[in-house]
């Protein structure tokens, strides 16, 4: 085995890497942007007295939940132009991935309602309150406080799977690697420091998420 | 192109497709079966010469992407003189991925078996060995079992993306069936909708047989 290691290159090609990790964190948190918003909704939509609309929403969770990200990246992507719209790949790919999450951070959000007391739901009814009024100042701050935990997990989930939008040409980290790998014919150094920006990126990302949660735990006194 | 007729003429592609997914997905499972239930037990150890490994173990393949690491192990590899053919390559990563994650499932499973059940074992003198195999392993494989539906068909998903290392599975054969004819919302659906029929009624439904049949076997039924 001979380890054939180019300090040189590999600080010649870091400034690109880490201007590429720039856009991966901004498409992580766009992304991720869109799941938290259309993860509510789709959460709440569960809860509707609409049977029929209950029923598809729950359907629809289940299929984003257990089809792969890269088919429907691709999906988005592909099938636009086929009807005569026409995304970029940062859009489709944001919309892929917002989309993706959101089936998984609504199931979190549910959890979260599905957990707040009884008592809490038949005091707003006792007390005559409006349904936004409820939710607004009643159900989601009860509810969403311990879902913090769930949804930080899936924050450091939608950045580990942001290389994945390379796939449609979105220039993120993974994408940047693979143009300077065919660029110098090295793979090492690129991939090699990917992987290492990632761990660096993630696991503080991770404890931060665990230390919070213990807080949390501490706070609600439990 | 009515999507019948888009059946009829991509169909054997779609199958020959299927079945390398099926497959890559069952060597991937073998793999990340044997690397949790190794990394999970070696976590559990007293001694940190065993653990430590494990832990780097899980926090690595957990802390970055399974691309990332597909990547690296198909062209990096290589270059220290491990050449994988990409098949092997594909279901290697995607095994020890799903098998860091796997691992955590292992150790909080061992973990939450009671204490009297711990304590009880010793106390009629069986051998740590014997604790574990024969008390312990039992009660925590059907506390495992549930998780570890979800974990699979998150490895499911994760074998979409051995076709970005030209392994032909379903993925690849619909991007080539996408490149040929332009048919793009036929073929990503019809894949979509095959992923999912794997996921929600092959995966779910023996996962559910299995955590019965456990069940049955602790006399819990």
């Amino acid at each position: 085995m001979k380890l054939d290691w180019h300090w040189d290159f590999a600080f010649e090609v870091l400034p690109r890497l880490l201007w590429a990790t720039v856009n991966t964190l901004t498409a992580a948190g766009a992304g991720y942007a869109i799941a938290l918003v259309l993860g509510l909704i789709l959460a709440l939509a569960q809860r509707t007295n609409w049977r029929a609309l209950t029923v598809i929403v729950r359907e629809c969770v289940e299929f984003i939940r257990s089809t792969p990200l890269v088919l429907q990246v691709f999906f988005v992507f592909y099938v636009g132009p086929q009807f005569g719209i026409n995304l970029s790949p940062w859009t489709s790919g944001l919309a892929a991935i917002g989309i993706h999450y959101s089936a998984y951070l609504s199931e979190v959000y549910r959890s979260g309602i599905d957990a707040v007391p009884r008592g809490q739901w038949e005091a707003c009814r006792a007390l005559n309150l409006p349904l936004r009024k409820k939710y607004l100042r009643i159900i989601l701050p009860q509810a969403l406080v311990p879902a913090v935990p769930g949804m930080g997990n899936y924050l450091v989930g939608i950045f580990k799977d942001t290389p994945i939008l390379s796939v449609i040409g979105v220039a993120e980290l993974m994408q940047m690697a693979n143009t300077i790998g065919s660029e110098n014919y090295r793979f090492l150094e690129p991939f090699t420091l990917v992987a290492l920006i990632f761990l660096f990126i993630s696991l503080p990302a991770a404890g931060l998420v665990k230390l919070f949660e213990r807080r949390l735990r501490l706070a609600m006194g439990l | 192109m009515s999507i019948w007729e888009f059946l009829r003429t991509y169909g054997p592609a779609l199958a020959s497709g299927t079945l390398t997914t099926c497959t890559e997905f069952v060597l991937a499972t073998a793999i990340a079966i044997i690397v949790a239930v190794v990394m999970g037990l070696a976590k559990l150890s007293s001694n940190w010469l065993i653990r430590a490994p494990a832990i780097v173990y899980i926090e690595i393949f957990r802390g970055t992407s399974l691309l990332v690491q597909l990547y690296w192990i198909f062209f990096v590899l290589p270059l220290f003189g491990i050449t994988l053919p990409k098949s092997i390559a594909g279901f290697l990563s995607v095994g020890l991925n799903c098998g860091a994650y796997g691992a955590e499932l292992v150790r909080g499973a061992i973990q939450s078996v009671p204490r009297g059940q711990w304590e009880a074992a010793t106390a009629i003198s069986l051998s740590p060995a014997v604790r574990m195999r024969r008390i312990i392993l039992p009660q925590a494989l059907s506390i495992m079992l549930p998780p570890w539906g979800n974990l699979l068909i998150e490895l499911l998903k994760g074998t979409a993306l051995v076709a970005l290392i030209s392994v032909s599975d379903l993925m690849f054969e619909v991007k080539q069936i996408n490149a040929m004819t332009y048919l793009s919302a036929q073929a990503f659906g019809t894949a979509l909708v095959i992923y999912y029929l794997l996921a929600r009624f092959l995966i779910t439904p023996f996962m559910r047989w299995l955590e019965r049949v456990v069940a049955r076997g602790l006399g819990r039924v």
